[in-house]
């Protein structure tokens, strides 16, 4: 643990970032909260689209068990309704629980898999469950963390500049 | 590496939020910026209920039962629980983009619309999503510069995009949204109820004490029966017709916004795509439903500018984990769940019956 976070603190001294990607909401399904599965072209280098996709599919699998109408989600319901909500000055929702599971799985995620590739995934959560974002960081020095590729294409792009032509 | 301890005010995300709210409580305590009406409010439910303790429910609890003023103690602080729940929580506002995220869309609406020439007006900004068979339309907001996710909609008084929007009450001081739209039906089903209530065991009172003492004794006796029937008597015709429409919109699964701009209802237009088409199911999930917690993290920490020591604090949690972006301004250090207002409820002792009047906001 104290080496992958050795590796995160690295990354942000060595690295640059490049640009961010954002995934937006898929809306398809009503208003619960899904994220696009559709794979950015700006992480064609750098990372496999069958992880990336994976990574999003849990994600989406999280927030759809938060989300999830049904027995036990009406029990609390009328649980702390019957309490006139005081109950939740005690304990968490269900909603809250798995937030944080989502929190250690994006954290888990981007020691092992996004951070070597120099990427970072933002828990949405801190987007306002708008989108997820992606920053992509370039190496400037070639003994930073493991990265795939040290220059990618979208190194000509500064930061806020955006990948207008990358897309 | 020695810590400096310096006795430095923290500084939380909520003192920087934009749009309209007052936050009280260090952050705990969220409502809109005009909180006139919720006092007057506050005080006619305390005023009314105290009088009716005081007066009437002592000879009540004699005369026929005491278990009288314990039902009403029991609607009182009920209703009181759920009004205080709906002002002071977060109805659900959508934070704004930040300024990557803004530029990012904005690349993305260009790209789709192509560059409009000097001086046109731009084309309204819209994206077609297909919910359930049914397209839905998304609009851009210009103030927070995002897409408005399906059902929410930008508050004029609070500035901001509130998700599932269904109308800003003056009454409670705050918008009414899908976080506290379940409270807010409870309180107008409650304050409901506690009107009837008292407006009947009021009229009881002054009949069986007119019988004893004739009726211009009585209401010269308790004064404050006259005040207490009048307030109830105008207040029985507006909350429970509220609580009635309101009980309509539930279980339909519609929105006060959505009804009053008859997003559902017309020969052309789409059938609602949230509605499960029964009623039980619609009345469990606006009710019952799972509650997502505030994204807004009010109490979380900025991080200080300067180079001294941020005094310890037990809100963060890994924030070292997270880099912070050097080009862009965000700030990523607090990593801590975004609180719900499970803030100290104070319970002022207060009853009034109050007609909770809707002020639909229109979308910008």
């Amino acid at each position: 643990m104290a080496t992958e976070v050795h590796n995160l603190q690295e990354l942000r001294r060595s690295a640059s970032l490049a640009t961010k990607v954002f995934i937006q909401r898929d809306y398809s399904d009503g208003t619960i909260c899904q994220f696009q599965t559709k794979f950015p072209p700006e992480l064609d280098s750098r990372i496999e689209r069958q992880l990336f996709e994976e990574t999003v599919k849990t994600l989406n699998g999280f927030y759809a068990e938060a989300e999830k109408i049904g027995g036990s989600s009406y029990l609390e319901g009328c649980l702390a309704c019957a309490t006139a909500y005081f109950i939740f000055l005690c304990t968490e929702t269900h909603y809250e629980k798995v937030l944080k599971k989502i929190s250690r799985y994006i954290q888990e995620q981007n020691e092992k898999v996004f951070a070597p590739r120099g990427l970072l995934l933002t828990d949405p959560v801190e987007r306002g469950m708008r989108v997820i974002e992606i920053a992509i960081y370039e190496d400037r020095c070639s003994s930073g963390s493991s990265s795939s590729g040290s220059s990618s294409g979208s190194g000509s792009s500064s930061a806020g500049g955006g990948g207008a032509g990358a897309r | 590496m020695s810590v400096m301890v310096v006795r430095k005010k923290v500084t939380r995300k909520w003192e920087k939020l934009p749009g309209r709210n007052t936050f009280c409580c260090d952050g705990r305590v969220m409502m809109a910026r005009q909180k006139g009406i919720f006092y007057l409010t506050l005080f006619l439910i305390l005023g009314t209920c105290t009088l009716f303790f005081a007066f009437e429910c002592r000879y009540l609890a004699v005369q026929l039962s005491p278990a009288i003023p314990v039902f009403a103690a029991m609607l009182f602080l009920f209703s009181m629980a759920t009004l205080l729940r709906t002002s002071f929580s977060d109805p659900g506002v959508i934070p704004r983009a930040l300024p990557d995220e803004a530029a990012f869309i904005e690349m993305e609406i260009e790209a789709t619309n192509g560059a409009v020439p000097q001086g046109q007006r731009p084309p309204p900004r819209i994206k077609n999503f297909q919910i359930n068979n049914q397209i839905v339309k998304l609009k851009y907001c210009y103030t927070c510069k995002i897409f408005r996710p399906p059902r929410a909609s930008h508050c004029s008084i609070c500035d901001n995009c509130v998700e599932r929007f269904d109308h800003h009450c003056p009454w409670v001081g705050n918008c009414v949204g899908k976080r506290n739209y379940r409270y807010f039906y409870l309180f107008i089903l409650s304050l409901s109820l506690l009107t009837i209530y008292v407006f009947a065991f009021n009229i009881v009172y002054v009949a069986l004490k007119s019988l004893k003492i004739g009726f211009l004794e009585t209401l010269k006796e308790t004064p404050g029966t006259v005040l207490e029937v009048l307030i109830c008597f105008f207040t029985l015709w507006s909350v429970v017709g509220l609580t009635g429409f309101h009980t309509f919109l539930v279980a339909l699964n519609q929105t006060t916004n959505e009804d009053i701009k008859g997003s559902w209802t017309g020969k052309n237009r789409v059938q609602n795509p949230y509605s499960h088409g029964n009623i039980v199911k619609n009345c469990c999930e606006v009710l019952c439903g799972p509650l997502p917690p505030s994204v807004l993290d009010r109490r979380g920490i900025l991080p200080l500018e300067e180079n001294g020591s941020r005094p310890p604090s037990t809100q963060e949690t890994s924030s070292s984990l997270l880099p912070q972006s050097p080009a862009s301004t965000e700030h990523l250090n607090s990593n801590e769940m975004p609180e719900d207002s499970s803030a100290p409820e104070e319970m002022p002792p207060p009853e009034p019956p109050e007609p909770p009047q809707e002020t639909p906001e229109a979308e910008k």
